[in-house]
């Protein structure tokens, strides 16, 4: 017996790329605790670095007095913060590609905007839930004190969304680039390069001047340096480059790299790897 | 150009065809893979595309998908180019492809409920889920399925957004005979509710089925199109004619078998022939003809 299947008589429009980038961020979340060794990866290795380096330079101190784990828990958040967009989009985007996933969505009509907003969401969802654990066991462990007043929050606040968005949309520009292997190893090496120049193992001025200057060109010195603001006392700021926090250039910074990771995604996004 | 010449050009680009093509040509590093297709899908009609691997189908139901830039030729399908068409087009047609994921750690009901989130309107998980038989695997995960059952579920997502135009690229492949017969029954369904299918396969008995035309490509050449009972029409006028005089089989080729009959029956007043056989081409004989793989024994 076959059952009579008919198109639909009335078609209302597809839903906006909104309501698919919402679903979409359901969707990644899922998907993202679904995968233990993701979960684990993204939680675990700021912890595992602030104990390491907490334990290992236990007792120095590092500009203006401040305790070692409280000067370095602003690059390893801000280390965080990389590794849970930019680092898990490139890589993931990259493995979706080369499984069909995304020449799925192409053909259901999926505008690549939603897909955005999807892990965008999942991004700022996963980073703040890190960043919630990180700055526990940075407090309870190792009595860093955490930021005072709203202002610091707020400052805390727009430092993550920016970094954030801007790790996000740079894992998308990047991902188009090579194999899912090809891409995986390439963010992976200039990772830890750039946590070097960056100033997440060392103190950012105790750098060679050239270093500081390739650094500033990337958005992680910067997000370590906004990290810095909210964590180290007001007195620290002498210690930076400029003798200050400069909040304008690293909000100047970082929505520029928002907004050139844009440019290159629009030009060279692409659902599948050959058209 | 006169205004009879124009009316039947109207009428082929309107409301009554679903597909147009017309000198449609695909390169791969200078290989043309499509090379000057032209085809007709009319509205409602299942229509099979049958060729052997690498004949140019996938490609060609890519580029009608609009997921494949072409290098020549005019492409509409429902109306518009699918090389720019947008959102609201691709809401109307159903895709089953060879190459898309479903991604592996949601179950299947999981599945079929996040992408009815993508379409203006869905068909109900259940209603699906019953259509392609996974009723007993909604809760399993998309990893643990087997490749048929995927397949099914890749095709109950095809029909989700209740398309008018549908897509099936080589949709059996890894289905039990049970799971293919109950997948011919649903395409049948969506014919009869008026969907247009556009399938593609190198099962002769699936065309033969399904399909109200099959057109048979080869090297990236339509080499024919025509209902499958029709296929190869000049090819099945042919007759070969077998009998056995002196010990041996002796075989005629002929479009008039009955003359060699006669002459035979001439030949053996007495009466019986011995070993006489009449035979015409089945449709597998005529498929391997049209692309040129003739059968092992056959002289022509």
């Amino acid at each position: 017996m076959t059952a009579v299947l008919s198109p639909a008589t009335t078609r209302p429009a597809p839903p906006s790329a909104l309501a698919i980038g919402l679903a979409r961020t359901g969707l990644e979340l899922r998907l993202f605790v679904r995968d233990p060794a993701q979960v684990v990866f993204s939680f675990a290795y700021p912890i595992v670095m602030l104990v390491i380096f907490a334990s290992v330079f236990a007792g120095e101190d590092r500009p203006g007095g401040v305790p070692f784990a409280q000067y370095f828990l602003a690059g390893i958040a801000a280390t965080g913060i990389m590794l849970t967009s930019f680092q898990a989009v490139g890589t993931a985007l990259a493995e979706e590609r080369e499984r069909g996933d995304l020449a799925r969505l192409q053909v259901i009509g999926t505008p690549p905007l939603g897909y955005f907003l999807g892990k965008a969401g999942q991004v700022v969802v996963t980073t703040v839930l890190q960043l919630a654990v990180l700055l526990t066991v940075a407090a309870t462990a190792y009595d860093v004190p955490m930021p005072d007043g709203v202002g610091r929050w707020l400052t805390f606040a727009w430092v993550v969304l920016l970094g954030a968005v801007a790790g996000t949309v740079l894992g998308i520009a990047v991902a188009s680039a090579g194999s899912s292997r090809a891409v995986g190893n390439g963010i992976s090496a200039f990772a830890v390069v750039l946590q070097f120049f960056s100033g997440v193992f060392f103190v950012f001025s105790e750098l060679p001047s050239w270093m500081q200057e390739v650094a500033a060109v990337f958005p992680l010195k910067w997000l370590v340096q906004g990290m810095r603001s909210v964590f180290l006392p007001d007195a620290a700021a002498v210690a930076e480059p400029a003798g200050s926090w400069e909040h304008g250039t690293t909000a100047l910074v970082l929505a520029a790299w928002v907004i050139i990771g844009l440019v290159v995604c629009a030009r060279t996004f692409r659902w599948r790897r050959t058209a | 150009m006169t205004a009879i010449q124009v009316a039947p050009a109207a009428v082929e680009a309107g409301q009554d065809t679903a597909v147009r093509v017309r000198g449609l040509v695909k390169r791969y590093g200078g290989r043309a893979v499509v090379d000057g297709v032209d085809l007709d899908v009319r509205r409602g009609e299942v229509f099979a595309l049958l060729g052997p691997n690498g004949a140019g189908k996938t490609t060609t139901v890519e580029v009608l998908e609009g997921v494949r830039r072409r290098d020549g030729g005019e492409v509409t399908v429902l109306g518009q180019d699918p090389a720019t068409a947008g959102r609201a087009w691709r809401d109307r047609i159903g895709v089953v492809a060879q190459s898309t994921g479903v991604g592996d750690a949601l179950t299947v009901r999981e599945t079929l409920d996040h992408f009815a989130r993508y379409h203006g309107t869905a068909r109900p998980t259940a209603e699906l889920l019953a259509a392609v038989g996974l009723a007993e695997a909604a809760g399993t995960r998309v990893a643990r399925l087997s490749g048929g059952q995927r397949r099914r579920l890749e095709v109950a997502l095809g029909v989700q957004g209740r398309p008018e135009l549908l897509f099936l690229d080589e949709p059996t492949t890894g289905m039990d005979p049970v799971a293919r017969r109950r997948f011919w029954e649903l395409v049948r369904g969506l014919r009869a509710g008026g969907t247009t299918v556009v399938l593609t396969t190198h099962y002769l008995d699936e065309a033969a089925e399904l399909a109200d035309r099959v057109g048979v490509l080869s090297g990236g050449r339509l080499v024919d199109v025509a209902p499958p009972a029709e296929l190869g029409a000049q090819l099945r006028r042919v007759a070969t004619v077998r009998w056995t005089e002196d010990g041996a089989t002796r075989e005629v080729v002929t479009p008039e078998p009955a003359a060699v009959l006669r002459d035979l029956l001439a030949a053996h007043p007495a009466g019986e022939v011995p070993g006489l056989t009449v035979t015409r081409p089945g449709l597998e004989d005529v498929y391997l003809s049209l692309v040129g793989a003739t059968p092992e024994g056959e002289t022509r």
